[in-house]
């Protein structure tokens, strides 16, 4: 993406403007490039159908209700093609968004939640300054799940990450390895990931990763985490005889 | 299906003499499209097979839930920070002796950190999908979704799949390339639907009493907000005009259930706000939900059926307490943890309620149950494990 060096177009009444958020400016071109991405994706017609402006997916909302930010404005946006107010939604006001879709109760069909989720999207893959912003402290996670199949696991509950979570965390991970061997399932005795997953099934997981361009999104988000995702799977899939083409 | 309107819960609902399922604004019955690709020959569709129990759902449809012989797709944040919810179904199965699988050839349906961080595409989402319903298929067994996020998106998944035939393309090449079939299940079944199907035989099984307990449910959004027409609507419960699943369970137990205003509002979870911006989380767990369900109903314990609705909704409360000593907490579990307390299973060894962070001291006391001779016996266990004289629990020592 080519930034320029105009200012930073933050609204002084946004959450981004009061926790000094900047972001590039570029030029229309570069706007209409990024909303014809979104576009572009399969789901998009299926998520936009026009808008009442009656607001139910803004009263529905959670985010709505703690910061500047409103699925109705996205919806309207998107219907009115505004490549500069998208480009603005993008950089300030997407990561907001709580994607629990309560704002599929609009009347005309629209999934607010859906764009929000292709404008994420397309905000990864570019490379824009919102997601690295957004994602920044999240990345143990993305490697979590791209390289182990599960999300969270048990040895990420440390009292250090999550202080506000009380002391039951500290207790959690001081007993962690005894507690875990104490479940009767035999698939949940693991201490990294969330159950035991078969290698087999790890190896077809990072075949998708590849064959499906996943992986390919981190390089633009963060460098070394690609780097380190991309060892970690070809190790394996060397190991159990793959070839990547 | 015609509801009588005394049926249907709340003021606003008064001037309307009865409440009809709209045809007209029903979606589209997916099945239609499913079988209809089928008999092209471009993918299998697992049939529910064997015993399984009718349940309504949306629009006057029905649903056919598998009873046994089920894949368990499990859950990340259930296994990884709440095990006892896992634990506490697969309790319940073995319990009513039900035949199940706990696969190993599984993965997370990776919708957590899509929703959080949109590191992901479209055709990634549907393969991870396809192939753990590949991994089921290929088993025998029918898979059935512990977490209401997986069970959402992969609704959205078949959605999608059954719309779009460049999509289908791009997943059936890489399913070819894994050497795996097409397969999609003929029912998508959260494990809260397969709890409303069989909530009379758990009743049967009960052996506390929940007379004088109260509840508030926290339905999951992702359970009924995604691909909003499949999901369990019985006209006996609420007028069919909220999920029945979990209340319905609970009212089969004899407890009683309490409502609350934000009933409808999503629990704060946010995906990506749970692990890195809190401050919004914490917020509307205690303020919209935890806060409201208290100034309303003052319930003894809040049930819900989604992994990230019971995590957000009980961590959420110790912060809220230490800046207000006043805020009054409320324990939170699963219906899963909920219905095999009530058949009798063990608080810690089967429950593992000590993962859990809003104190639920009070609510075992008020079932009837000896926590402290509880945990006595959980210590005793876990000292086996410390001596080396076992190297792991089994569910034979959830027996004490």
């Amino acid at each position: 993406m080519s930034a320029t060096t105009l200012s930073t177009p933050v609204r002084s009444d946004s959450a981004a403007y009061k926790l000094g958020t900047t972001y590039p400016d570029v030029p229309i071109e570069e706007k209409e490039r990024l909303f014809a991405e979104v576009k572009a994706d399969e789901r998009y017609s299926d998520y936009l159908y026009g808008c009442y402006e009656c607001g139910i997916c803004v009263a529905a909302c959670p985010s709505a209700r703690y910061y500047d930010f409103s699925p109705r404005r996205i919806a309207q946006a998107a219907a009115r093609e505004d490549a500069e107010l998208i480009y603005q939604q993008m950089q300030e006001d997407i990561w907001e968004c709580s994607q629990c879709f309560s704002c599929l109760r609009c009347p005309r069909g629209n999934n607010p939640g859906g764009i929000i989720t292709i404008m994420r999207e397309v905000a990864v893959t570019n490379g824009l300054q919102s997601a690295k912003q957004a994602l920044r402290g999240y990345t143990r996670i993305i490697y979590k799940i791209m390289s182990t199949g599960t999300q969270v696991s048990p040895d990420m509950l440390q009292a250090d990450a999550f202080p506000d979570w009380g002391p039951n965390v500290k207790e959690v991970s001081d007993k962690l390895a005894v507690w875990r061997r104490a479940l009767p399932p035999d698939t949940h005795h693991t201490t990294t990931t969330g159950w035991e997953v078969s290698t087999k099934t790890l190896v077809e997981l990072y075949l998708i990763w590849h064959k499906t361009g996943a992986l390919d999104m981190i390089a633009e988000l963060d460098a070394s985490l690609h780097s380190l995702l991309e060892e970690v799977m070809e190790d394996l899939l060397d190991e159990e005889g793959y070839e990547l083409t | 299906v015609t509801i009588p309107v005394e049926k249907v819960a709340g003021p606003g609902r008064k001037n309307k003499a009865e409440f009809q399922w709209s045809e007209e604004h029903a979606p589209e019955d997916f099945h239609e499209r499913l079988f209809e690709l089928e008999d092209r020959g471009e993918l299998i569709v697992q049939r529910v097979s064997g015993d399984c129990v009718e349940v309504p759902v949306k629009y006057g449809r029905t649903k056919k839930v598998p009873i046994g012989n089920t894949w368990h797709h499990k859950s990340c944040g259930q296994c990884g920070h709440i095990p006892g919810y896992s634990t506490a179904i697969f309790w319940v199965n073995r319990k009513l002796g039900i035949e199940y699988e706990d696969p190993r050839d599984q993965t997370s349906c990776t919708a957590w950190n899509y929703y959080a961080s949109a590191t992901s595409n479209a055709a990634a989402q549907a393969s991870v999908a396809l192939r753990n319903f590949a991994a089921a298929y290929e088993s025998g067994n029918f898979p059935i979704i512990h977490c209401g996020t997986s069970f959402g998106h992969y609704k959205e998944v078949r959605a999608e799949l059954l719309a779009h035939d460049k999509l289908r393309e791009e997943v059936r090449a890489v399913m070819d390339a894994l050497g795996k079939p097409l397969v999609l299940p003929e029912e998508m079944v959260h494990y809260s639907e397969w709890f409303y199907a069989m909530r009379h035989e758990i009743a049967k099984h009960q052996v506390r009493s929940f007379d004088g307990i109260s509840v508030t449910v926290h339905p999951a959004c992702h359970y009924y907000k995604l691909v909003e027409g499949d999901a369990i609507y019985d006209p006996e419960v609420y007028g069919g005009q909220r999920t029945a699943v979990v209340t319905s369970l609970v009212q089969a137990l004899g407890a009683e259930v309490r409502d609350y205003s934000t009933w409808f509002d999503c629990c704060g979870f946010g995906f990506r706000h749970i692990l890195v911006q809190r401050d919004f989380t914490r917020s509307f767990a205690t303020q919209r939900k935890i806060k409201r369900m208290k100034e309303e109903a003052d319930p003894d314990v809040t049930l819900t059926h989604d992994t990230g609705c019971v995590t957000t909704l009980d961590k959420s409360q110790f912060a809220a307490r230490a800046q207000d000593p006043e805020f009054a907490t409320i324990p939170v579990l699963s219906e899963a943890q909920f219905a095999a307390l009530a058949m009798g299973a063990h608080p810690y060894l089967v429950c593992q309620l000590h993962w859990h962070a809003a104190d639920y001291k009070p609510l075992l006391e008020k079932m009837g149950i000896d926590h402290e001779r509880a945990w006595a016996q959980f210590e005793e266990a876990t000292a086996r494990l410390e001596r080396g004289e076992q190297q792991y629990l089994t569910w034979e020592d959830t027996d004490v």
